[in-house]
């Protein structure tokens, strides 16, 4: 199993529920029993799910005896985002100066490279 | 399949099981030019690198059983990335392997596939496979081009406030 930070944080939310918790949460903030509320599943299996987003760091329940309502941590969730976002970008602007350089290139195939396998 | 980030252009897939990231792409030109902009030396260090950083082409024999060797340059930074052609199908696939100098340890694989969309036009789906999680996402954190690990210090951080 993965340890390190970033990969607890995509291994956590590999799960389709969590996700969905997830995105309620950043709504706001919900008691065990709200995240329950639209699912199929029992509030045992909606605490174990939230140990896990829990043990990733992407949420946290307060102290507040009665309600605990969990919270999303919307900076690690976001950082997360921003990396993946960060790295889609720079593949971006790449395949932009490719799309330039398709541009600038003539149709035709006058100088085709050797791309053959060696003889 | 998780934390895909998507707009009409490129779109990323960060795989939660395998530590794989895909990128799909569409150019308008056929198979043969986006190829041919991959395989002819020339052609590559045009595009390859941000405009920011000067791209030296050592080694580039795109063929099945060639290799590969850059290094980007900016102000006296230097960053180095070799690897070797594994299979290379003109027009429709390359297979190889990439390395950061910087890492020589590591090593991802590297699929990249063109698809024939028909009136000129062309899918690239590249796929980079590497060979832990950990390795995986400090290729995403990093971005190769920046080369830089404050993100997993800011993330640590903040894990250790919580």
């Amino acid at each position: 199993m993965p340890a390190d930070p970033l990969s607890k944080v995509f291994s956590a939310l590999a799960d389709p529920s969590r996700r969905d918790m997830v995105a309620r949460l950043t709504v706001a903030d919900a008691t065990v029993n709200e995240l329950a509320e639209p699912y199929d599943i029992s509030v045992q299996a909606v605490s174990k799910h939230l140990k896990v987003l829990e043990g990733a760091g992407l949420v946290t329940r307060s102290r507040d005896a009665q309600r605990r309502p969990v919270h999303l941590e919307a900076e690690v969730f976001a950082l997360m985002s921003r990396w993946i976002e960060r790295y889609r970008r720079q593949a971006e602007e790449r395949y932009q100066r490719l799309d330039a350089l398709l541009d600038a290139m003539p149709d035709g195939d006058p100088e085709r490279p050797d791309t053959g396998e060696k003889q | 399949m998780t934390m895909s980030t998507t707009d009409h252009e490129t779109q990323i897939i960060v795989d939660p099981d395998v530590p794989l990231v895909r990128i799909t792409r569409e150019f308008d030109a056929p198979p043969e030019k986006v190829f041919r902009a991959h395989a002819d030396p020339e052609l590559f260090a045009r595009w390859i690198g941000p405009d920011s950083m000067t791209t030296r082409i050592e080694e580039h024999d795109c063929r099945t059983g060639g290799a590969w060797r850059y290094t980007m340059e900016r102000d006296g930074f230097e960053a180095g990335f070799h690897g070797s052609f594994h299979d290379v199908v003109p027009n429709e696939l390359i297979v190889q392997t990439f390395t950061y100098d910087g890492v020589p340890d590591g090593v991802a694989l590297e699929k990249l596939h063109l698809e024939d969309l028909g009136d000129g036009r062309t899918r690239l789906t590249a796929t980079s496979l590497v060979d832990s999680f950990e390795g995986r996402d400090a290729f995403v954190a990093s971005g190769m081009e920046s080369g830089v690990v404050e993100g997993y210090r800011k993330l640590d951080a903040l894990l250790a406030e919580g």
